[in-house]
């Protein structure tokens, strides 16, 4: 009867932290997941068919560094009730914040441009023209927030964020090598050729796509406009290490497919690889195409967010997605602004998308250094943070994290405006 | 004309409004931190420095 009656009471202990799990869940899964945008898939299908199967454990070691990253904000957030920005601001004063603003507004257009492409390569897949992606993507991403309500934007995004797993059913289709994968996945080891500028440049370019400046803003105006409070931040870190799982899950598997169907092939975009596949596999290709929509999908709606919450937060406005539109008028109008400026750029004929594309990763390599600094800085500045101040290990993890990332992420960006810097 | 004129001013005003009220790091000015941000400032003007660079060899 004891046994009966301890094993009741904890199934039910269990299931009411499950519970406080599911409402505080959220914008960690949310912002790894959507860390998968169109430009991220495109980076890895580039690897997966330049590489095959041999760079999956580096893409394994990056989940733990975007954990690392991404946990601070949770903090941050939870403990200052404060977005990034107007943390940026309010410690650093205006000089900062201003470039941090600034900055952080010019790339986000710049990524969701990427993420417009992205999602009208994928479409014109299935014969859609441009425009009717565009205009239906507004419509949809419109919709999400006319509700004036957190959990149903939330909602949504996390049913986004369940298609970004479709890659998962694809690879068991193409019925890869177990012992490569696992082998590949564990040890770690250079692909045949060593070395080289074009290997460097797309190790440097994963690591880009999976810590990037928005991701930073994302979560802690997330983590606030969500209202977790300190004692939420354990749940929160939970969250984020389960986003963190699931954004190496999805790119390991997208590798795993186009290693194995598209072999030692160079790929320019996720678009051309769902091209080049169909002939072997019409539902792989397929899966392709429509993981790429989602992402970019996924990816553009993050992205305009966190660019409304960052101006909300610094000049004052309402701005939180549990407002209603004549509540928050400024806000909406921004992501909204921000949303049909980067689609009619990708419908206007002739636009430069390559270059634009391009100089993403440059802007990027300029606010990624100074936000990942000012986080650090801020996570160790007691009078704020209090008890939830960086531990010393926390400190060395991340510090040695930040110092990494810096130093390549700025290698990508000047070996993406001298290409023959590395030669 | 009118509408531009105020729309410029309403937006000069805000960040002025925006600079005041942040006027005043309130972050603990320790020589890590002023170490950190010197830093940064240097690594910013060499990156900016090369995008100049960048855009006078590809105009020229």
């Amino acid at each position: 009867m004891n046994l009966v009656a301890s094993t009741f009471y904890r199934s039910r202990r269990w299931l009411k932290i499950l519970r406080l799990f599911a409402i505080v869940a959220g914008p960690g899964i949310i912002v790894m997941v959507a860390d998968n945008d169109a430009g991220g898939i495109t980076t890895y299908t580039a690897t997966g068919a330049k590489y095959g199967n041999h760079l999956l454990w580096f893409l394994i070691l990056l989940g733990p560094v975007a954990y690392f990253v991404q946990e601070m904000t949770v903090r941050l957030g939870a403990v200052t009730k404060r977005g990034h920005a107007e943390a940026i601001f309010s410690a650093f004063g205006p000089f900062w914040g201003w470039f941090s603003l600034l900055d952080l507004v010019l790339t986000d257009w710049l990524t969701m441009i990427t993420e417009f492409i992205g999602m009208t390569a994928a479409m014109s897949i299935f014969g859609v023209p441009a425009w009717l992606t565009v205009i239906g993507c507004w419509l949809l991403m419109g919709g999400m927030i006319m509700t004036g309500r957190y959990w149903t934007w939330e909602k949504i995004a996390l049913v986004l964020c369940v298609g970004n797993l479709i890659y998962i059913p694809a690879a068991f289709l193409v019925h890869p090598s177990v012992h490569d994968i696992v082998k590949n996945s564990f040890i770690p080891n250079l692909p045949p050729g060593g070395f080289t500028n074009e290997l460097f440049f797309l190790l440097m370019a994963n690591i880009g796509t999976t810590i990037a400046p928005w991701m930073l803003f994302f979560q802690q105006s997330s983590v606030v406009d969500k209202e977790l409070q300190e004692k939420d931040i354990t749940f929160g870190k939970i969250d984020t290490a389960i986003g963190a799982l699931l954004t190496v899950v999805v790119a390991t598997f997208l590798i795993i497919v186009c290693a194995k169907l598209l072999p030692g092939q160079s790929i320019d975009s996720a678009a051309q690889a769902a091209i080049q596949i169909m002939p072997q596999s019409r539902y792989v290709g397929a899966i392709i195409a429509i993981g790429l929509f989602d992402a970019g999908f996924l990816g553009a709606i993050c992205i305009s967010l966190a660019s409304s919450w960052a101006f909300g937060e610094v000049f004052g406005w309402a701005h939180s997605l549990n407002r209603k539109i004549t509540e928050a008028p400024w806000f909406y109008a921004y992501y909204l602004f921000d949303l049909l400026l980067a689609g009619t750029v990708v419908l206007i004929p002739k636009a430069p998308l390559v270059l634009i594309t391009l100089f993403v990763q440059v802007i990027a390599t300029t606010l990624l250094p100074a936000a990942l600094v000012f986080l650090i800085l801020l996570l160790n500045d007691k009078k704020t943070m209090g008890r939830y101040t960086n531990s010393t290990w926390e400190n060395v993890a991340n510090i040695g994290i930040v110092v990494v990332i810096i130093v390549l992420s700025t290698l990508y960006g000047v070996s993406t405006l001298f290409p023959n810097f590395l030669h | 004309m009118n509408v531009l004129s105020r729309m410029v001013r309403g937006l000069v005003s805000g960040v002025r409004a925006v600079n005041r009220r942040y006027a005043n790091p309130g972050i603990e000015m320790t020589p890590f931190v002023r170490l950190a941000l010197v830093t940064l400032r240097v690594y910013l003007l060499v990156l900016i420095g090369l995008l100049v660079y960048k855009f006078a060899i590809t105009v020229g």
